[in-house]
């Protein structure tokens, strides 16, 4: 049973871009990449965050971790607030909460041996005694399925899914409650994928950690989450427990979503197609910023925001059809 | 037909015994994972790879009657982009950004045959309208760079059908776009398929694209076809390990697991393929004989063919 206390608060939070062009810069406008998401992960549990590229659900995951300096709101982390700590404080809090990034070619420095990537964060935080590190590099390593006598070798030694395997034991090294996971499988053949999905379910069972999963695949969201929040353009649109939101999706762009997915095993039904791309995040349209794409478009989407709401118990959707 | 590639390193093995035929009409697809070998395939038949170091070592590729494999380069010249056409994974790399879309295709439609700047220009803006890009006049005089992912990506198909070709063959093309942009481009193929009678190959590593538009399924492994079959029969009733762990551990939307079913192991480096069957040493089935002999593709059904120790030469069950 999961325990109900959150872990993580996010409010209101945003972050904004300024965007400028030519030589004497000159503003254009900002982009708001994320515009005032509030979200609660609870002790244990294991939100997945959906949305197409762009929507700026990697932004949020950076900015939880001040990766990206949030432009306003408040997170905070087991009750302390993250966007006041020092520069100290904050590399405390970022043993707590760990990144594991889509690409692991990119996030493995190529010159140094896996087992010092993995261990670098027992020194930054401050582990000594290289034999002590070892030790500890060597249970991280068995603990994601690599032996521990490749701690030698280079990341170009290993293929694909040992590298994603070498990245989430280096976010495992400081003992985390919460590990960001932005994409960590979307780079992996479909094989070599169930195999780090499952890795990354047991880790979770065994160390009673939470994930915030974010992903564009929504099959692979439903595997994994317990709770699915759907983002668009910088807002939550909807948020719910995997089943709901999956059986009963109220926002027409889940919906939208859901249909795109071709399901293996499921004959055909209508799809929804929705027209035209995500509009220009420098130029958000007016009111609901889905109405340009919307197929259950109505007079007042155009004019009014609709605001972000329970709509049944544990269901919330941000959509003018329920009022 | 085998391509292969001498480096320094050793010789790829990239395509291995890819054996198929495509009729018109029909939407036949490539499915197998990074690396193995689907890629190449494609890029062999019309002889789009750089050689030295590649090489068609053996087989043919025939169409129409001409074996595009050692036909002389002008031939398959009129033959590339006029009766076959290809379409990429990265439209961004593979379209010109210094040129507006209206040129580039244009460029094609003289690339075969005469015409007027106007009847150029026409022409290419109803096959816009045709990928339903909306104010397709607008955007012939838009640059790649003005353009969002999924529209360039069509922007490609249409410079694909620019000359009319009988077949297309569709590297990745929704590769790199999102779930929403891939469906409109489903349904854009899926359209030319019936309204076109044309004849695809489709390439992909996801297999729930192949149920939406395929006719017939080659999974490929190793450089080698492993199984080619019907995609009803291929998804309700795959006949090889590779085949069943491929279906068996693709998270489903409509399914509740609390695990997934994996292949352990990796996918074969082509330089160093392993002996016997290449994917013997990640199959649950594995037998002595895989380790040694390389099975051949055999009928299990009249439509069926799987390449599998699993199977007699006469195509019966036999472990």
């Amino acid at each position: 049973m999961i325990n109900k206390v959150p872990l993580l608060q996010i409010k209101n939070l945003k972050k904004y871009y300024r965007v400028t062009a030519g030589l004497i810069p000159r503003p254009l406008g900002e982009i708001k990449a994320v515009d005032g998401v509030s979200l609660d992960i609870i002790e244990g549990e294991v939100l997945g965050l959906v949305g197409e590229s762009g929507c700026g659900k990697s932004t949020l995951g950076k900015a939880i971790l001040r990766l990206e300096e949030p432009t306003s709101g408040q997170i905070s982390f087991q009750g302390t607030d993250v966007l006041s700590l020092n520069k100290w404080d904050l590399r405390t809090l970022r043993g707590k909460i760990q990144i594991v990034f889509q690409d692991p070619d990119s996030s493995l420095d190529p010159r140094m041996p896996v087992g010092d990537s993995i261990g670098e964060a027992l020194i930054v935080h401050g582990v000594s005694g290289a034999g002590e590190r070892g030790r500890r590099v060597a249970r991280l390593m068995e603990k994601v399925g690599l032996e521990a006598g490749f701690a030698e070798r280079y990341p170009h030694e290993f293929s694909g899914g040992q590298r994603q395997r070498i990245g989430i034991a280096r976010a495992l090294a400081m003992d985390p409650r919460l590990i960001i996971a932005d994409e960590p499988v979307s780079a992996l053949d479909v094989s070599v994928q169930a195999q780090v999905l499952n890795l990354m379910m047991d880790i979770k069972d065994e160390d009673g950690l939470a994930y915030m999963f974010v992903s564009h695949d929504l099959a692979v969201v439903k595997y994994i989450a317990d709770r699915v929040a759907v983002m668009y353009m910088g807002q939550i649109v909807e948020l719910a427990d995997k089943e709901e939101l999956f059986l009963n999706p109220l926002h027409p762009y889940t919906e939208a979503l859901l249909s795109a997915v071709a399901g293996l095993r499921r004959g055909g039904g209508s799809r929804i197609l929705l027209s035209g791309d995500m509009p220009s995040p420098l130029k958000p349209p007016a009111g609901c910023r889905f109405h340009t794409r919307c197929h259950r478009v109505m007079e007042i989407c155009r004019a009014a925001e609709p605001a972000f709401r329970e709509v049944v118990p544990g269901h919330y959707a941000a959509c003018h059809l329920y009022p | 037909m085998k391509t292969w590639f001498y480096t320094r390193r050793g010789i790829v093995k990239a395509v291995n015994g890819v054996d198929f035929d495509l009729r018109q009409g029909e939407c036949l697809c490539l499915v197998g994972e990074s690396g193995c070998g689907k890629s190449v395939t494609a890029l062999s038949l019309l002889r789009l790879f750089d050689s030295p170091p590649g090489k068609i070592v053996s087989g043919k590729v025939m169409f129409a009657g001409i074996d595009l494999t050692n036909c002389p380069l002008e031939q398959i010249r009129r033959v590339r982009g006029k009766d076959i056409a290809m379409v990429f994974q990265n439209a961004q790399s593979a379209l010109n950004p210094v040129f507006t879309i209206g040129d580039q295709i244009m460029e094609q439609i003289n690339a075969h045959g005469r015409h007027s700047r106007a009847d150029a220009r026409r022409k290419a803006r109803l096959l816009l309208e045709e990928m339903n890009i909306p104010q397709a006049e607008n955007a012939l005089n838009m640059y790649p760079h003005q353009m969002s992912g999924g529209m360039k990506q069509r922007a490609m198909i249409a410079m694909g059908l620019s000359c009319d070709p009988a077949m297309l063959i569709a590297d990745e093309p929704t590769t790199a776009v999102d779930v929403t942009i891939r469906a409109q481009i489903m349904y854009i193929l899926q359209e030319l398929k019936t309204r076109r009678s044309m004849s695809i190959i489709f390439i992909t590593h996801d297999l729930s694209l192949v149920r939406e538009i395929g006719d017939r399924a080659a999974v490929i492994y190793g450089g080698r076809v492993v199984e080619i079959a019907p995609v009803e029969t291929i998804l309700s009733n795959p006949a090889h390990p590779y085949t069943r762990g491929l279906i068996a551990c693709l998270p489903d939307i409509s399914t509740d697991l609390k695990r997934l079913p994996s292949i352990p192991g990796n996918t074969p480096n082509p330089i160093d393929l392993p002996e016997g069957c290449t994917f013997h040493p990640r199959c649950r089935d594995v037998m002595d004989v895989c380790r040694s002999t390389e099975p051949a593709l055999v009928n299990i059904a009249s439509v069926h063919k799987v390449a599998c120790h699993l199977y007699d030469n006469a195509g019966a069950f036999i472990a």
